[in-house]
C-alpha cells in the first residue's frame, strides 16, 4: 500500500548499510587509530568498546544490506548512535586539551551521523510504535459469485474459516456480534456494522465505536479469468492494542492466508480438511496448533 | 494398531499408536492388506525431507479392505478392495478439474508451511511429512484416506495385491515419466536410476514405442534387471556416462532423459560427490542433483529431461546454459496417480505388464525396520520390499 514512500526509504538505508560497514570495518582493523582520533586512547576501557561497536556496527549493516526491507531496521542505528553519544559525550567532560577537543569532534560527528540515521528512520511510512496494522489476502475459489458472496454475507459462517474467531451472532441485517480469543486467552467481544453491502461484488464491515481492537474489513468478489470461479480479496484493518510489535510475533498476515484458504475448501470441497491429531472439532483456531502425522489419541476403532 | 513410525534419522520402529478414526464426511478408513517401502522412503529415512516430527506413521504406498466410511463417501463402501494413490486429491479444485492431482489446492492443511519452501503448496501426502500435510501413512494396519470417493480404485477381480498395489505410485510415477518425454518411435530414451521406479520408466517407455532405452546406475543387480527388461546399461562408476551416451547415440545424444534418482544421488568422483555432500551436511544445498546435471548435459539437442526422482528444495551448480542454449524442456511432477489408475489397471489385466516384476522381499510389517536397512544399503540384492501387517 504504501509501496511508494518504502522505496524511497529503502535507497538511503542500504546507503547506512554500506556507510556501517566501513565504520565498523574501521573500528575493527585499526582500533588504535580511531581511539586516537577520539581522544579516548588513554581509556583502558576503549580497547575493549571500540573494537565491540565495531561489531555492532557490521551486524546492523548485515540487516540493513540483507534485509528485503530494510527500513524499519535504521531503528537499531539510531538507538547505536544514542549509546555512542552517550559515551563520547562522558568521554569528552572528563577530558582536557587535545583530547578533550578530539572527542568533542567526534562526539559532533556522531551527532551529525545520528541526524541522518534518525531523519532516515523518520522519513519511513510505519514507525514501530504505530499501531495501525492493513492485512491484506487473496485467493480464487472455483465457484460462482454470487454463491462464494452469499457463504461470506452470512457472517455466521466466518468463524468456521477463521483462526481466532469464536463466533459472531448475526443481530440484524446489518449488526452482528463477535467474539474473538484473544492472545491471553480471554475471549474479547465487540459489535459490528456491515457498512457496505453490494451483493455479488463487496461486504464490508466496520467495528462499532468502543471496541477494544478498533478493526474494519472488507471482502470483494471479482470473476476470475478463463471461467476459473471467483477471485476474493480480504483487507483487514486492526488498531491494535499491542503495537505492531504484537502484531509482528502473531504472522498475522499468513493467518489470513490460511483462512482463506480454509475459506475455499469448504467452497469446493465441503468442509474443512484435517489431518490427523485435530480431534478439536471444527473450529479453526486449534487447528493451528495440531500436530502429527500420528492417529488421534482418542476415538473408536474401526 | 501397529504402525512403521519414523523416530530420527536412520530409525524406524513398529509401534503400538492408536487407531486412525474418520475426521471428515468424505475420509473412509482402509484395512491394509499390502503396503511398500518406496524409495523416497529413504530420502525420509536419511533425514533430508524437512519437517518430519518423530512419531509419524511412514507410507504411501498401499492397498486394502475398506471398513468404514464418512458419511458423504459414494461409490465406496465396507468390503470393497481398493489401491490408494499417494497424493491426496480432493477432485473439486481447478487443479484436480484438469488432471493435476498431485497439484490438488486443497488436501494439503499445512499449505503454509510448503509455499515457504516452494512458492506455492502442492497436494498432502501420506506419510510423508508435515509440510505435506501431516497425514498418518499407510505402513501400518490401517489408514485414514481422506476424499475416499476421489483417490482410491475398487479391484474388482482377482488380481493378486501384488500385481495391483503398485499402482498407488511407483507404476504410474515411472509411466508418467516416461510420457513426459513425448516418446515417437526411433526414440532412444536414457533413464538415471534403475530402481523400482527406474524399472517401471523403462517398461514404459518400451510400452509407448521407444526404440532404445538406456539404463545408468551403479548396483550390478538393477542393471541386470534392467537388462533382462530390455534395456542397455551403464555401470556410471566404470564408465564416462556422457561419453558413452553420445557413443551410442552416434553423437545425437537420448531424445529424452528421465531422472529417477532424485536428491541423494551417488557420484564417482569422490570431490565432486564431497561437494554436494558437504553442502547438503551444512545446509547450503538440500538436494544432491548429479543425475538432474548429468541428464540436462546428456540429452539431445530439444530434448526433453524429465523428471520424476522427488526433489525437496534447492539445488547448486544447475547447468542452465545447457539447457537455455540447446532447447532443451525440463519437466517434472509428482505423479498425478489418479489419472494413471485406470488406464494401467487395464493394462495389467490385458496382460501388457505384471507389476510384480520389481518385489525382491516379502515380510510382515513388524520387519519394516529390516526392510528400511536393506533397501538403503542395497544387501541382498534389495529391489523392493512388500509388508504385510
Amino acid at each position: 500500500m504504501n509501496d511508494g514512500r518504502q522505496r524511497k526509504t529503502d535507497r538511503p538505508a542500504r546507503a547506512l548499510g554500506w556507510a556501517g560497514v566501513g565504520l565498523g570495518a574501521a573500528q575493527l582493523a585499526v582500533p588504535n587509530a580511531v581511539r586516537r582520533i577520539t581522544g579516548v586512547d588513554d581509556s583502558a576501557s576503549a580497547h575493549l568498546l571500540v573494537p565491540l561497536a565495531g561489531v555492532r556496527e557490521l551486524c546492523q549493516a548485515a540487516v540493513l544490506l540483507g534485509s528485503r526491507v530494510p527500513g524499519p531496521w535504521v531503528w537499531t542505528r539510531v538507538a547505536g548512535d544514542a549509546a555512542d553519544l552517550a559515551v563520547l559525550g562522558l568521554a569528552a567532560a572528563r577530558r582536557r586539551g587535545v583530547r578533550r577537543r578530539r572527542a568533542a569532534v567526534a562526539t559532533a560527528a556522531v551527532a551529525g551521523i545520528a541526524a541522518v540515521d534518525l531523519a532516515t528512520a523518520l522519513r519511513r511510512g510505519r514507525r514501530p510504535w504505530d499501531r495501525e496494522l492493513t492485512l491484506h489476502a487473496a485467493i480464487t475459489v472455483r465457484r460462482p459469485r454470487e454463491e462464494v458472496y452469499r457463504f461470506w454475507r452470512d457472517l455466521a459462517n466466518l468463524p468456521r474459516f477463521t483462526s481466532r474467531l469464536e463466533s459472531v451472532t448475526v443481530i440484524d441485517d446489518r449488526h452482528s456480534r463477535w467474539a474473538v480469543r484473544g492472545p491471553s486467552g480471554r475471549t474479547v467481544e465487540w459489535d459490528a456494522e456491515i457498512v457496505e453491502d453490494r451483493p455479488g461484488e463487496v461486504i464490508a464491515w466496520c467495528s462499532s465505536r468502543g471496541t477494544v481492537v478498533t478493526n474494519s474489513g472488507e471482502v470483494r468478489f471479482a470473476d476470475a479469468p478463463g471461467l476459473q470461479g471467483t477471485e476474493v480479496r480480504v483487507r483487514l484493518l486492526y488498531e491494535l492494542p499491542y503495537g505492531a510489535a504484537g502484531a509482528a510475533l502473531a504472522h498475522p498476515e499468513r493467518q489470513v492466508r490460511e483462512d482463506l484458504r480454509r475459506f475455499k475448501q469448504i467452497m469446493e470441497t465441503g468442509e474443512v480438511l484435517r489431518a490427523e491429531g485435530g480431534p478439536e472439532g471444527v473450529r479453526a483456531m486449534p487447528r493451528l496448533r495440531r500436530r502429527p502425522a500420528q492417529p488421534v489419541t482418542t476415538g473408536g476403532t474401526p | 494398531m501397529r504402525a512403521n513410525c519414523w523416530m530420527g534419522r536412520n530409525h524406524v520402529e513398529v509401534r503400538d499408536v492408536p487407531d486412525p478414526r474418520i475426521l471428515n464426511s468424505r475420509d473412509a478408513i482402509v484395512r491394509i492388506t499390502s503396503t511398500a517401502i518406496c524409495g523416497s522412503d529413504l530420502h525420509l529415512y536419511d533425514g533430508y525431507i524437512p519437517t518430519m516430527k518423530k512419531g509419524d506413521v511412514l507410507g504411501h504406498e498401499f492397498m486394502g479392505e475398506v471398513v468404514e466410511t464418512g458419511p458423504d463417501v459414494t461409490g465406496l463402501r465396507a468390503g470393497d478392495r481398493v489401491v490408494v494413490p499417494f497424493p491426496i486429491a480432493c477432485g473439486a479444485c481447478d487443479a484436480c478439474e484438469h488432471g493435476l492431482y498431485s497439484v490438488c489446492e486443497n488436501s494439503n492443511p499445512n499449505a503454509g508451511m510448503a509455499e515457504k519452501v516452494m512458492g506455492y503448496s502442492p497436494a498432502g501426502i501420506f506419510g510423508y511429512s508435515h509440510m505435506l500435510g501431516g497425514f498418518a501413512g499407510g505402513q501400518a494396519e490401517y489408514a485414514r484416506v481422506p476424499f475416499a470417493d476421489v483417490g482410491p480404485i475398487k479391484i474388482e477381480d482377482d488380481l493378486p495385491d501384488e500385481q495391483v498395489l503398485f499402482l498407488s505410485d511407483i507404476f504410474p510415477t515411472g509411466w508418467m515419466g516416461a510420457e513426459m518425454c513425448d516418446i515417437t518411435p526411433g526414440d532412444v530414451i536414457a533413464v538415471w536410476g534403475a530402481g523400482p521406479v527406474g524399472q517401471f520408466a523403462i517398461a514404459s517407455a518400451f510400452l509407448m514405442g521407444a526404440e532404445r532405452v538406456i539404463a545408468i546406475d551403479r548396483i550390478p543387480y538393477r542393471l541386470d534387471k534392467a537388462e533382462r527388461a530390455g534395456a542397455e546399461v551403464l555401470d556410471y562408476e566404470r564408465t564416462d556416462v556422457l561419453d558413452a551416451l553420445r557413443d551410442m547415440t552416434a553423437g545425437r545424444g537420448p531424445d529424452a532423459c528421465i531422472d529417477a534418482v532424485g536428491i541423494e544421488a551417488h557420484h564417482p568422483a569422490p570431490l565432486m560427490y564431497g561437494y554436494d555432500r558437504a553442502k547438503q551436511a551444512t545446509r547450503t544445498e538440500t538436494d544432491r542433483p548429479f543425475a538432474l546435471r548429468e541428464a540436462i548435459m546428456a540429452c539431445r539437442n530439444g530434448g526433453v529431461v524429465s523428471v520424476v526422482g522427488v526433489y525437496g528444495g534447492f539445488v547448486d551448480k544447475f547447468p542452465m546454459g545447457s539447457l537455455m542454449n540447446r532447447s532443451i524442456t525440463l519437466r517434472g511432477a509428482q505423479c498425478h496417480v489418479q489419472r494413471y489408475l485406470r488406464p494401467l489397471l487395464e493394462r495389467i489385466r490385458a496382460g501388457d505388464i505384471d507389476p510384480g516384476f520389481v518385489i525382491s522381499h516379502r515380510m510382515p510389517l513388524e520387519d519394516a525396520p529390516h526392510g528400511y536397512e536393506i533397501f538403503r544399503q542395497k544387501e541382498d540384492d534389495c529391489l523392493k520390499v512388500v509388508l504385510t501387517p
